[in-house]
């Protein structure tokens, strides 16, 4: 205990040289040595961020409770009102005004959300993972698998997203020795499978990016000197070091998988519309219908989704100042 | 990376399933009619060897569906995305520019955060979101408020339906202007933010102070010394843009009924037409790398400390 006293005093004595430091004044001083407690402190401070964050839980809390929030289920076809068997404006009964089907857009919009999000989330999930793996190996043993990565991202990098994403659909569905993995074409696995392979590419390049850097740094090399095995450096040393650009891209992935699966559903490559629906199918749906004035069907699922896409793009936005204060600043 | 390609799209696509699935009693005579006039027969490095001959001698073939030929039709939806594509770039690039300057000159000001919001919520918005939208409202409600008896401004097309043909520049500019606000949407997002960062960091360097203290009037530091320096990554990042959007304006195109490349390509793809689908990916990936060289080339003129 005592040498950690001298310590705290040894810093503290600069800023009061009269009387002891208070507990607190000790506490945060101590604490703003850790890098990570310093990167939360920096994001919770932002204010901005903080505001999306609290819209993002109330939105992902109201679409996890679906069932207690939605009105209707999913594929639930409302009594006609007023003899109207489709299309019927917002109104008590329908609070977002209904579809094609008379099926109710506001218990649709909560529904899709849930396949949204859980594209969203899972592809983000599976492709850092896979990303990080990667691109750490890749850039800590440089050599083929290096050259093998930034060769295949450079190819994939040559095409427009949404060409790669149709025609790896159609490759993928017409393999059969891939059929156990990706599983029906209109399923919501075979999306999330499609997005991870063509998404991980973009995590891999960042994250070998960092750990080139991080590898030349001292510790590394303190890892080496004391006899750790390589695989111990990477998943001890260099991942934990390179986190906050993971968590960055992280958030950018969500994003990519969510606004990805919506372009695919919107053109009607994405799951079976008729049991399961998604954002992007929702506004797929309103694509030909606006011409006739049926404004509710592109207003609700669309501001819900771009208000979404936006929260998400904020806390990634301020986790990247958080964990690199440098470069907020440049930027800013 | 053709024969990648190539591979990719003959795997990934059966034209001879669907010709068999609309057929469906034709005789296996008629099948191997049907694959030999599509060269079809071999094993698939065959096909692509004996398609990347023709290709190279310009002889482009005709589409599977309707029996077109590929070059005429893949020469217009070029032209029309290039139309299409030159007119929003003018339009973003200007203004985005414009609106960057101004916000990084008055920084923090009520403009500054502003345009910033703008631009954020330009850059969450999907270019789908934002064609319904023009749609619902240029196209459906203005017709409606203003009592009109066709639409304030037409949602699809090129030319309206039963056009003649003839090259007419008014309708043809009616016709650009939903679908090139959408594009111009997102670059004036993307290149305000640009300009802005770009220009910040000029205006904390050394040579403008120099640029200052030699008594230049502040309009002329701004021009010759902040501005031009400040240009130089944006030009780059405009010609790699450039690059992009003959393949990357499908979306847009699709919603407005567009006939451009974007356009070309999705009707091709659900169509499994590799005759029309091959030529498309060689365009547009050469379109791509070729501007990329064309960026890293102008960056290393126009910034003598950059060699190649």
């Amino acid at each position: 205990m005592t040498d950690i006293s001298e310590f705290e005093a040894a810093i503290t004595k600069p800023h009061v040289p009269n009387g002891e430091p208070t507990a607190d004044e000790v506490n945060a001083l101590v604490d703003s040595v850790s890098p990570s407690r310093l990167a939360l402190r920096r994001f919770l401070r932002h204010r901005v961020a903080m505001a999306a964050l609290i819209i993002f839980v109330v939105i992902a809390l109201i679409i996890i409770f679906a069932p207690i929030t939605t009105r209707y289920g999913e594929i639930e076809i409302l009594p006609p009102v007023d003899g109207k068997r489709s299309f019927n404006p917002p109104s008590a009964k329908a609070w977002f005004g209904t579809d094609e089907l008379n099926r109710d857009l506001y218990s649709r919009v909560i529904w899709g959300g849930r396949v949204s999000l859980f594209i969203g989330l899972t592809v983000a999930l599976f492709a850092s993972m896979i990303g990080t793996l990667v691109g750490a190996v890749a850039g800590y043993r440089g050599g083929l698998i290096d050259d093998m990565l930034m060769r295949t991202t450079d190819l994939f990098l040559a095409f427009p997203t949404l060409v790669l994403l149709l025609v790896v659909r159609n490759l993928f569905d017409q393999l059969s020795w891939l059929n156990w993995l990706v599983g029906d074409l209109k399923s919501i696995r075979f999306i999330i499978v499609l997005l991870v392979a063509l998404s991980w590419m973009s995590v891999a390049r960042i994250v070998r990016g960092t750990v080139l850097s991080l590898k030349e740094r001292e510790f590394v090399e303190a890892s080496i000197a004391l006899g750790s095995s390589a695989p111990r450096i990477v998943v001890r040393h260099l991942i934990p070091n390179a986190i906050g650009p993971i968590i960055v891209s992280l958030t950018t992935s969500i994003v990519g998988a969510i606004v990805a699966e919506s372009t695919l559903a919107f053109f009607g490559f994405g799951i079976d519309p008729v049991y399961k629906t998604s954002w992007g199918g929702l506004l797929g749906a309103s694509k030909g219908q606006v011409l006739t004035g049926k404004w509710w069907l592109l207003v609700f699922p669309g501001v819900v989704f771009v208000i979404t896409i936006m929260c998400i793009n904020f806390i990634g936005d301020a986790f990247r100042d958080a964990f690199d204060p440098k470069q907020g600043q440049a930027r800013r | 990376m053709t024969f990648l390609v190539f591979v990719a799209i003959r795997v990934g696509t059966d034209p001879v399933a669907r010709y068999t699935r609309i057929n469906a009693r034709a005789s296996a005579a008629k099948i191997q009619q049907y694959k030999e006039a599509n060269g079809l027969v071999g094993t698939i490095p065959e096909q692509y060897v004996r398609w990347l001959w023709k290709f190279v001698r310009f002889d482009w073939g005709v589409s599977i569906k309707g029996r077109v030929p590929v070059w005429p039709s893949i020469k217009d939806a070029l032209s029309n995305t290039l139309i299409l594509g030159a007119f929003a770039s003018v339009i973003g690039i200007t203004v985005g520019l414009g609106i960057g300057i101004v916000a990084s000159l008055k920084q923090y000001s009520k403009f500054d955060s502003l345009s910033s919001a703008g631009a954020f919520i330009g850059l969450s918005i999907p270019p789908y979101i934002s064609a319904i939208l023009l749609q619902l409202v240029f196209a459906y409600y203005f017709t409606k408020w203003f009592g009109l008896d066709k639409p304030f401004l037409p949602p699809s097309g090129v030319y309206p339906p039963g056009h003649d043909g003839s090259f007419d520049p008014v309708l043809r500019l009616k016709h650009l202007i939903l679908p090139g606000t959408v594009v111009a949407i997102q670059t004036i997002a993307v290149y305000s933010r640009y300009m802005r960062a770009s220009l910040l960091e000029v205006k904390n360097s050394d040579y403008l102070r120099t640029a200052r203290a030699k008594g230049i009037s502040e309009t002329r530091v701004i021009v010759r010394h902040a501005l031009r320096n400040a240009l130089i990554p944006i030009v780059t990042v405009a010609a790699i843009d450039m690059g992009a959007i003959i393949g990357g304006l499908i979306i847009t195109e699709r919603i407005f009924e567009y006939k451009g490349m974007g356009d070309f390509f999705l009707t091709a793809f659900t169509n499994g037409d590799f005759p029309q689908l091959m030529p498309w990916m060689v365009l547009v990936v050469a379109s791509l790398i070729l501007f990329n060289l064309i960026a890293d080339i102008t960056y290393a003129f126009l910034d003598p400390r950059i060699r190649l």
